[in-house]
């Protein structure tokens, strides 16, 4: 073997090594975080945060009772806005439309995808707070709802798509109609896919915090209704994080923990359905 | 057996069409034009944000205009504003993470692709997608109380010692600034640039890589000088996809950044971007010009990933038809 | 067994125009690479048995047999190129001039034995870059310019190419993309070169143009051919080894394994009755 060649495998032997390197490392961010999380935050995990108000500014104790209703409120209502405009504008993409108008609405729904979420925030600010001169839930909701239609749309339009045609010939073969095949063969076919990607739209906007900070806004107290600010984890993990206070430090962990293990444990669980069978939606 | 409809005076211009009359009995036409609806309402609201965005920033964009883009001053109580400082940071802190993120994720991308077996790459890049669904605001926590003390305590001080020569390098350090903004942002895009790269090398024809090994080369030079630059549009629409992905990013960038706007040759030196000044300033803004440049600020946000979301769909588009085999090289 | 009865056989037994000055009926002495008591396995299926045979130096050595018959399997194992699938496990003696090449250095091996491949296969380079490839690499004893002109020529690509050498090789057709594979394969100069079907994808002339190539090559270089084209062989071979699901039935000079097979399999493979 020459000089020459033993130089070349050996540069081929280290720069491989190199890259399981980069790999390690990368794998192994994600169980440092929890790690970490878990470390940090583990043990301030009890009763209390679940149940509790915030107490006063500087005062140690209380929990994120308000910002965990908070979140979940927003969530629900968010999904009530943009799982439909998404869901059924899938179906339409799907079975009903032509080439120039599906182009243009999953252009759209692209755009949609990319822009950056505090800029939705202002999107939302200008329709659902400038208006009506304060923040609310129903804003909030607005704008995470606006982040889920994309994701929704174009799963729903792929995983309808993924059924086979003749499942659609055989019910229309017997009779039915378009749209009772599509409510009654062709949705139920694709109904795991959609699913997840509905599951996964929702974890992905539970961690969103910069479109909640000027349309939710936050609150110390409970929110009800859906006409007053409210309180929600990612935005109390953030004003916790910056506070100088380390009893708000420790809250912010713990909120940090809960958070990231709920959207860890929805994507988890979303992508081991959908991998047994179907392909993983994009997102 | 079941018939289609029961009174059909015409069966309509095709046959095996249904009539009109039919169809809307069952529902048909109805669900076209409601589905319809929630489909057309998708590209009214991203016209809507488009045009609130340009409409909410007119008070800003007649008194200043292009020189927007020039000012560094940025002095609400004088009523002075200037976008430069919050460019200058979004853009530096992009270019730091993507100088650290583009490698690793390439790196990363090759063995995923190339050299770990089916058993070992699937359940790895699991880890990676499950990486990118972090929420921003937990990386913005290891920030504050994981990355800044190690900047402040070693990487920086190491840094300075070493590199000190060069401005980038110099000034105090407190842990915040460009270059922690930077590397935290690194963290975050690793995995999209990971994701989209390991597709793009799994889809290089076998036979590529078999004629470069049937030439004697060795594994990496057959990987690094034939696959690589056959993936390479896709690669690149991956890298301009994190870079998206950075300019956008607010919580993490603003626990970490310092917040001034400030525009300084240090990586040391705390900065702002656009959207942290957005996000911590918004609530806060006074008068109606004011808020008028934080949009203003938002809508070239807005453009900037607009424009490299549209390149890097492009770029994709471009390797789906190189896959083909018969594309221009 | 009468001579109407394969009428196919009389024909094209010779390529047209050149001279058959190096058909031999008696095999010659010296082979280039020596296959003995080859099994090989994909996990624990067997799919080669007991392959003993020799690949003769200057000359064409064609393998044939019916599709799934392991003829590509064979070849691939000449340069050791099943290594590049995991389950993949030889057993048996490859000889390449006496040595056996699974102790020598893969690398080193490939360089010595070429391979061309079914579809062309150019890299996203220019045509130039494309035939520089190897030599760059490996390192080269004379400047690359001149290496790629002479592969080029030698690969009858030359003329077509010569002012246009930095064009992407994908703006070249089929034919043309196969010719530079095959230049692209010579710029190291190997003893062997190894071609997998390498005219299935081409149209009738380009497929004319590289049999008239290999003929011209075979003074430089040793070739073993796969091919599932049966005239092709018989046109363009010297010796050809027929497979049949994984055994080597018969392995004789061409002429004779066309004209009188001495294994009734072959008699039936060449004359139609399956494949």
């Amino acid at each position: 073997m020459t000089a020459r060649l033993r130089w070349r495998k050996l540069v081929s032997g280290f720069m491989l090594t190199m890259t399981g390197v980069c790999a390690l490392v990368a794998v192994s961010v994600l169980f440092f975080i929890l790690g970490y999380l878990v470390y940090n935050g583990g043990t301030s995990i009890n009763w209390d945060f679940f149940t509790k108000l915030p107490t006063p500014v500087g005062e140690a104790g209380g929990g994120m009772a308000n910002a965990i209703v908070g979140s979940a409120k927003l969530l629900l209502l968010a999904s009530l806005f943009g799982v439909p405009i998404g869901f059924f504008g899938g179906i339409y993409l799907a079975e009903f439309s032509g080439q120039k108008v599906a182009f243009v609405v999953r252009y759209a729904a692209d755009l949609l995808n990319g822009v950056p979420s505090i800029v939705i925030g202002i999107f939302a600010y200008a329709l659902a707070v400038l208006p009506f001169k304060h923040f609310s839930t129903l804003a909030g909701a607005f704008a995470l709802g606006l982040m889920m239609i994309p994701i929704t749309l174009r799963n729903t339009e792929e995983f309808l798509l993924g059924v086979p045609r003749n499942l659609r010939e055989g019910s229309m073969a017997l009779g039915a109609g378009k749209w009772t095949t599509i409510v009654r063969v062709v949705v139920p076919a694709a109904y795991r896919g959609i699913m997840t990607a509905i599951l996964l739209a929702l974890a992905r906007v539970a961690g969103e915090t910069a479109p909640l900070l000027f349309t939710a806004f936050g609150n110390r107290f409970w929110s009800p209704g859906l006409n007053q600010p409210t309180a929600s984890l990612p935005v109390v993990i953030y004003n916790y994080a910056i506070s100088p206070y380390d009893d708000w430090h420790r809250q912010a962990w713990a909120a940090g923990l809960v958070l990231l293990g709920l959207i860890l444990m929805v994507n988890i669980i979303a992508r081991v359905i959908l991998s047994r069978g179907v392909a993983v939606p994009r997102s | 057996m079941a018939t289609s409809s029961i009174n059909v005076p015409n069966a309509g211009p095709v046959a095996g069409s249904r009539s009109f009359l039919s169809r809307l009995r069952d529902g048909d036409e109805i669900a076209r034009v409601v589905t319809f609806l929630f489909a057309a309402s998708v590209v009214l609201i991203s016209l809507l944000l488009v045009v609130e965005l340009w409409m909410q920033s007119t008070l800003p964009r007649h008194k200043f205009g292009f020189s927007f883009f020039l000012t560094r001053v940025w002095d609400p109580i004088a009523e002075q504003f200037g976008a430069l400082p919050f460019i200058y940071g979004t853009l530096v802190t992009a270019a730091v993470a993507l100088l650290i993120a583009v490698p690793l994720g390439i790196g990363a991308a090759i063995f995923l692709a190339e050299l770990a077996p089916q058993k070992l790459s699937d359940p790895l890049q699991f880890f990676i997608d499950l990486l990118a669904a972090v929420p921003s605001v937990i990386y913005g926590l290891l920030g504050v109380f994981f990355v800044i003390p190690i900047m402040r305590q070693w990487v920086q001080p190491a840094l300075k010692s070493t590199l000190g020569f060069l401005p980038l390098f110099q000034g105090p350090a407190y842990g915040i600034g460009f270059l922690t903004a930077g590397v935290v942002l690194a963290i975050m895009v690793i995995p999209y640039i990971i994701s989209v790269s390991r597709e793009v090398l799994l889809s290089v024809p076998r036979d590529q890589r078999e004629a470069a090994l049937a030439l004697g080369s060795t594994r990496w030079e057959s990987t690094w000088k034939v696959v690589v630059p056959f993936a390479r549009t896709g690669i690149m629409g991956s890298i301009f996809l994190a870079l998206a992905r950075a300019l956008g990013e607010t919580m993490a960038v603003t626990m970490v950044i310092g917040n001034t706007p400030t525009i300084s040759a240090s990586l040391f030196s705390p900065g702002y971007s656009i959207a942290a000044v957005i996000a911590n300033e918004f609530t806060e803004a006074t008068g109606d010009l004011y808020l008028g440049a934080l949009i203003e600020l938002g809508l070239v946000l807005f453009l900037l990933t607009f424009i490299l979301n549209g390149l890097a769909r492009l770029m994709m588009l471009l390797t789906t038809q190189r896959g083909s085999g018969t594309a221009q090289a | 067994m009468q001579a109407s009865a394969r009428p196919e056989l009389s024909v094209n037994l010779r390529p047209t125009g050149i001279a058959n000055t190096s058909r031999e009926t008696v095999a010659p002495s010296s082979m280039r690479m020596n296959i003995s008591k080859v099994n090989f396995f994909y996990g624990t299926k067997q799919t080669l048995f007991d392959i003993n045979m020799g690949i003769a130096t200057n000359h064409v050595t064609a393998l044939i047999g019916p599709s799934g018959c392991g003829k590509s399997t064979l070849l691939r194992t000449f340069n050791r190129m099943h290594e590049t699938v995991r389950n993949a496990r030889l057993e048996g003696e490859i000889l390449l001039d006496g040595q056996n090449i699974l102790s020598q250095d893969v690398t080193q091996l490939r360089r010595r034995v070429g391979m061309v491949f079914q579809r062309p296969n150019p890299f996203p380079k220019s045509i130039f870059e494309n035939v520089a490839y190897g030599p760059k690499i490996n390192g080269a004893n004379a400047p690359i310019a001149e290496i790629v002109e002479k592969s080029l020529r030698r690969a009858a690509l030359w003329d077509e190419v010569k002012d246009h050498l930095h064009k992407s090789a994908y703006e070249l057709s089929g034919g043309q993309q196969q010719r530079l594979c095959i230049a692209r394969g010579l710029a190291v100069e190997p003893e062997v070169l190894l071609l997998d079907e390498p005219c299935s994808a081409l149209d009738p002339i380009s497929t004319a143009k590289i049999e008239e190539l290999l003929v011209q090559l075979k003074d430089s270089c040793t070739i073993a051919i796969v091919t599932h084209n049966m005239q092709q062989a018989a046109r363009v071979s010297d010796y050809t080894a027929f497979l049949l699901v994984g055994q080597l039935v018969e392995f004789n000079p061409t002429p004779q394994l066309f004209t009188t097979p001495t294994d009734p399999r072959t008699e039936a493979y060449i004359t139609g009755r399956f494949g």
